[in-house]
């Protein structure tokens, strides 16, 4: 007999993870002299009360979407996937060569391809990890750490020694021509008279967020490759048996998994820099972590972290341009989320499972 | 003999969430007694023992040891009070020595090496007195499980336990071992300890034991005189009804040649060999049963034939040679050639435990074309077939959206069976078919194969019950070290020749392993004792 | 290349590997007890910056008070850089406890704790940094007293004239901070603990069998808690040693994947402690040749200084993959105990 009902379990645990994550940082923005409802208001001023406020929250919520979902689906099958940051940053390097280097008549086009090579760029860059761990026994979680490190300095390497423009100071590459520029959600509602989402960086790859999370949860629910990937998470022993290699199935969840992480590359370097730079991901495969947790692994639930962590992040933003507290408080908030959902999960979970089976109990009788 | 019981357990509760596994519980055990505490799987019994060490709290109840009212709250208060226990599953840290594992918990000072001095002529004593022979310098992993029985045996007594508690102590081990323990609890009766064996098997209670308690679900139904009851008296308290320990059967009509393995040898990860060169045959409309102590190869054999293990030699099904390395080795391969498989392990195999027991009705099959509509899964005729399925075959509760770890053994097995047989295979193959299943739901299995045998397929049975290898198998295979021992008739042979077999005694004028390695730790011994002199 | 640079390159060697051997020996201890521990960087950060930032108050105080009360009196008491010690090996401490609580009592999945607790680390420190110094999430730089002084060893001066031994006693062996020392004496000291004492062999079993433990009567969540003290302590001397004793001060990320790189170490040491100090000293040494030299110019062609950089890291990985040895951890590693029959 389960001792919650799965609602309960999906619904409340992470409410109840998010309260605690809450109150805790609300005693740190206290802690340090400033006032966390003031710092609240200010939160949601800047990232939801205005259009380009918006625009920047969906423009970091499609990122979290990717690393999410990027997370998400190494969980389904037991593994822990820490490089969605320099899975991310190779995807970048993918964006940037097509973009760079292949004259397209249209960004759709341009898309297309982009996606793709960011794609094949973000999966080839799990595929080692995927192997050893697969092969070899290397536990993934240390091995995609230090691919973390490896990518940065990759990526620093052929921004500092191969693309960038001659004559130019900062790593980074020349900019993208004007025919890959991605619509932006400015480009695309706002009218003659009114200016929807001005200055923001929200652009068409929101939505490729959004189909990438139906296609998710398609292939984890509903094809055969999913059934097999959470077959594999649940048990090792029961899916040799029936006849599901444990090889193929590390190696293509990670591939997946890399693959989302580099899709993110869109939205940082084609839709906002237009050009590949040196710290195009600010940590968002990180956050990735958080938001896969906080959305139990399912798509509508990593769509919805993605959406809460996009708000704290432009929020986070504006706190450190109005008061004293640092971006570095969002980073404190996504560790206790972390903390709350992932780690001392069953802290949340055991009394609401007192309560519940209080209740049964009581209905019982 | 005093009057004062060495044990008192008055009115004990437990229960697990709304699962009640100990139900106002007494008992009384006088001291240099054995008690026997029989009952099926999941009558509670290994709870009762673990609440009296301290592992589990009861809700409710008392203990009294010699007469003080005990508050056992945890394995140091038990050990304080001299109690110990032997539990199925040893508690033995695999990488130690023997010494290591024996004053683990009871050393007597910061440092170890006075410890282990004292301790290794502690255990040198304890040897002499019950028999209890192992080197103190091995290591754990590389000791036999009978062995490894006798350290658990002489932790407990290293700490001065006058009560021990042993737990299921045969399911590992060899008749021939099995007796050895016996002969080793006799001798602790002797010296006055008192002793709690919980087994499910009627004939180690009517062979040792003094008293015996009969426990059904939760419930203690009845304390007897082993002298004044008998095994059919017992079985009755412990289902509750009459039971036929006898399947009735038609005889076998067996047809052609379904199986042919010959040769068959595998060695494991360790270079340990596990199959030396198995040559066996089913054929059409027959069980073949497979009798064997636990870890002789059965299940090395169960692995390579579902296609997850690789081994060499050869097999054929049909006729036709299968694959036994590469590629075309794995259990998809093996079920297209029409191999159907119940696993050993449920748990770990046969099941994906939080999959919904229609996710778990085509596990294995998922990637039938028939349940496929484009590149998706065709989920709804998935549920619907699975709740058939699940009707045929009694599952209860025929909830096909149920997590299959919320369904009873038997209930799972039956999951697992359903699956399996409604695939029409050809060959079955069948391991431990009621481990851990209530007897309703045994009855109901064993109907099962043996109607799928009627039908004309193929069966293998492995099984560590040899009643149930009897009652059900149309020939017999004994495996002893990866080794075929002999095969027998039903008919022809009883428990005593095939305990022989399974312990890889062929003549009865050789001497078992186990005598062996005993004699061969003697020699050390003795070589030692003359050194030392 | 001459004898003087080699020294220097060998010097620079000890140094660097000596808070990866702290904070590799702080893995072993949790991970021998069955802690899987990938938070041994957030540790490291969190104690480099508390012992920066109290060294930095300590030694500066001129008035210095907390609720009222004249505290500048404890800089007489002990040297600013020792207070900065204790309150980095506090903050480790915190940590290791919020890990204990997860891994040990909830009975969380310790590698999204240990993750978790590197971005807490990773973002209070630089939050707290800001609001207490504002320099941009740094401590001020440290002036002596709030550091870490090098000793010299005795008759180091005067036998530096011996050829080749002398050199090597003034230069390599005489002449670090006490922690690098402390470093060097925890590596018999922790043998010495995990196989001749009764507290190592309930250690290492309760990382193997803690069933075995528990039966015999032994608290396993006693053991492991007292386990991850120990590592506390020692990521506390590792941040320390990083924050006021190799550098005069915390910057943000200071840590650089050091805790990660001592988990190699520690996996390429198969949870051994000599073996330890060979792995440590391995890492140290190759961060010590990329330190010195940025692009090295092999002729046909240079190697990068991000390669050098990366270097660490891709041994690491070739050292996971098993091409130098099997590595097998303590069998009941990142699995919470739960009691079973």
């Amino acid at each position: 007999m389960d001792r919650m009902p799965a609602w309960a379990d999906a619904v409340l645990v992470p409410l109840f993870s998010i309260v605690l994550a809450a109150i805790l940082s609300a005693g740190v923005i206290l802690a340090i002299g400033e006032n966390p409802v003031e710092a609240f208001r200010l939160m949601v001023d800047g990232a939801l009360m205005r259009s380009s406020g918006w625009g920047y929250t969906l423009y970091y919520t499609t990122n979290f979407i990717f690393t999410g979902l990027c997370v998400a689906v190494a969980f389904h099958a037991r593994m822990f996937n820490i490089g969605g940051e320099g899975q991310a940053m190779i995807g970048g390097l993918g964006v940037a060569l097509v973009c760079l280097f292949i004259p397209w008549p249209h960004w759709s086009i341009a898309l297309v391809f982009a996606t793709l090579a960011a794609g094949a760029f973000g999966a080839a860059w799990a595929w080692i990890p995927a192997y050893l761990q697969a092969k070899r026994g290397s536990h993934i979680v240390i091995t995609t750490i230090m691919f973390n490190f490896i990518a940065a300095a990759v990526l620093n390497y052929v921004l500092v020694n191969v693309l960038r423009p001659a004559g130019a100071q900062d790593p980074a590459t020349a900019r993208f021509p004007e025919a890959v520029h991605l619509p932006t959600f400015q480009d695309m509602f706002s009218t003659a008279e009114t200016a929807m989402f001005r200055g923001s960086p929200a652009n068409v790859t929101f939505f490729i967020a959004i189909l990438a999370c139906v296609a998710v949860w398609l292939l984890i629910w509903r094809t055969r490759l999913g059934y097999e990937i959470r077959a594999f998470g649940h048990s090792e022993t029961a899916v040799r048996y029936a006849g599901i290699s444990p090889v193929r199935i590390t190696v293509l969840a990670m591939l997946i998994s890399g693959g989302l992480a580099g899709l993110m590359a869109i939205n940082t370097t084609m839709g906002e820099a237009e050009r590949l730079v040196m710290n195009a991901t600010e940590g968002a495969g990180f956050i990735g972590i958080a938001v896969a947790l906080m959305g139990r692994s399912h798509p509508v639930g990593v769509f919805l972290a993605a959406l809460l962590f996009g708000f704290l992040y432009q929020g986070g933003a504006e706190l450190a341009l109005w008061t004293n507290i640092p971006r570095e408080l969002i980073t404190v908030i996504q560790a206790l989320v972390i903390l709350f959902t992932g780690a001392l999960d069953n802290m949340v979970r055991m009394p609401l499972e007192r309560v519940f089976l209080a209740f049964r109990k009581e209905g019982a009788r | 003999m005093t009057d004062t019981p060495a044990i008192e357990l008055k009115g004990i509760s437990k229960a697990f969430g709304p699962v009640q596994a100990n139900k106002d519980i007494s008992i009384r055990v006088m001291p240099g007694t054995i008690h026997g505490i029989i009952g099926e799987n999941g009558a509670g019994k290994s709870t009762l023992m673990s609440i009296l060490y301290g592992f589990y709290k009861a809700d409710a109840g008392e203990v009294w040891i010699n007469g003080d009212r005990k508050d056992i709250t945890d394995s140091q208060a038990a050990i304080a009070a001299g109690i110990g226990m032997v539990f199925q599953h040893f508690k033995l840290v695999h990488n130690f020595t023997v010494l290591e594992n024996v004053i683990l918990g009871a050393e007597d000072g910061a440092m170890l090496t006075p410890s282990l001095a004292k301790a290794r002529g502690v255990l040198k004593t304890l040897a002499e007195e019950y028999e209890l022979n192992v080197d103190p310098e091995a290591l754990i992993e590389n000791l036999s499980v009978g062995h490894q029985q006798r350290v658990e045996i002489l932790k407990a007594l290293y700490r001065e336990a006058d009560i021990l508690i042993l737990d299921e102590p045969t399911g590992v081990l060899t008749p021939a071992e099995a007796d050895h323990l016996f002969r080793i609890l006799e001798g602790l009766r002797r010296e006055g300890k008192t002793i709690i064996l919980i087994t499910h098997k009627l004939r180690e209670i009517m062979e040792i034991t003094d008293t015996v308690s009969v426990m059904r679900r939760g419930e203690m139904t009845a304390t007897v005189k082993t002298s004044e009851t008998s095994p059919e008296e017992l079985a009755e308290l412990m289902v509750g009804r009459k039971v036929l320990l006898r399947v009735d059967k038609q005889p076998a009509r067996p047809g052609a040649r379904v199986l042919e393995i010959e040769n068959l040898r595998l060695t494991d990860r360790d270079g340990v060999e596990r199959l030396k060169g198995i040559s066996l045959d089913v054929r059409a409309g027959e069980i073949l049963g497979i009798a064997g102590v636990s870890g002789n190869g059965q299940s090395e054999l169960l692995r390579v034939l579902g296609g997850y293990a690789e081994a060499t030699g050869t097999i054929r099904v049909n006729g036709q040679k299968i694959d036994l390395t590469g590629r075309h080795s794995d259990g998809r391969s093996r079920r297209a050639r029409g191999i159907a498989h119940v696993p050993e392990d449920r748990h770990h195999e046969g099941l994906i435990l939080p999959y919904t027991a229609w996710e778990n009705s085509v596990f294995g099959y998922h990637d039938d074309p028939a349940i496929q509509s484009g590149p998706l899964m065709n989920n709804a005729a998935i549920k619907a077939e699975a709740a058939a399925k699940m009707e045929r075959f009694d599952v209860r509760p025929p909830n096909p959206a149920l997590a299959a770890r919320n369904f009873s053994g038997g209930n799972q097995q039956k999951i697992v069976l359903a699956r399996e047989i409604e695939r029409n295979p050809d060959l079955l193959l069948v391991g431990q078919p009621t481990r851990g299943v209530d007897i309703g739901a045994i009855e109901f299995i064993h109907q099962q194969i043996l109607r799928l045998r009627d039908e004309g397929k193929a069966i293998l049975l492995v099984s560590v019950e040899l009643d149930e290898i009897l009652s059900l198998s149309d020939r017999i295979a004994v495996m002893f070290d990866g080794q075929v021992m002999g095969e027998r008739l039903p008919d022809q042979t009883d428990q005593t020749e095939l305990g022989l077999l399974m312990a890889g005694v062929t003549e009865t004028g050789g001497r078992s392993p186990i005598e062996a390695v005993d004699a061969k730790l003697q020699a050390k011994d003795a070589r030692e004792a003359g050194q030392n002199g | 290349m001459d004898l003087n640079t080699i020294l220097q390159v060998l010097d620079s060697t000890v140094r660097l590997a000596t808070p990866l051997l702290l904070a590799c020996l702080a893995g072993l201890f949790s991970e021998r007890s069955g802690i899987i521990d990938i938070g041994l960087e957030g540790k490291m950060l969190i104690a480099a910056f508390f012992s920066a930032a109290i060294a930095a108050m300590v030694s500066t105080a001129e008035t210095w008070q907390l609720f009222g009360m004249e505290l500048t009196w404890l800089k007489d008491l002990m040297p600013a850089v020792i207070w900065g010690m204790f309150a980095g090996i506090l903050a480790a401490l915190f940590l290791s406890g919020l890990h204990g609580l997860a891994s040990i009592t909830f009975r969380g999945n310790q590698l999204i704790s240990g993750v978790a607790l590197n971005f807490l680390a990773s973002g209070i420190t630089v939050l707290i940094a800001q609001v207490w110094f504002r320099q941009g999430g740094r401590t001020p730089s440290l002036i002596s007293g709030g550091r870490f002084e090098e000793i010299t060893l005795p008759l180091a001066e005067t036998l530096r004239p011996v050829p080749l031994l002398g050199p090597i006693y003034a230069d390599l062996i005489s002449g670090h901070s006490i922690l690098v020392y402390v470093g060097l004496l925890m590596v018999p000291l922790t043998w010495w603990v995990l196989f001749r004492t009764r507290y190592g062999l309930r250690l290492r079993a309760v990382g193997e069998a803690p069933e075995a433990v528990d039966t015999a009567g032994v608290s396993v969540t006693g053991l492991r808690y007292s386990s991850l003290v120990i590592t506390g302590v020692l990521c506390g001397l590792a941040g320390a040693y990083l924050a006021t004793g190799l550098q005069a001060g915390f910057v943000r990320e200071m840590t650089a994947g050091r805790g990660y790189i001592a988990l190699a170490a520690l996996i390429f040491a198969k949870w051994r402690p000599w073996y330890a100090l060979g792995a440590c000293l391995l890492f140290g040494f190759l961060q010590a040749v990329a330190l010195r030299y940025q692009n090295i110019d092999l002729g046909a062609f240079t190697v990068p200084v991000q390669f050098m950089d990366a270097l660490p890291y891709v041994l690491t990985v070739v050292i996971l993959a098993g091409f130098v040895g099997k590595a097998i951890p303590p069998r009941a590693g990142g699995e919470p105990y739960v009691k079973e029959r």
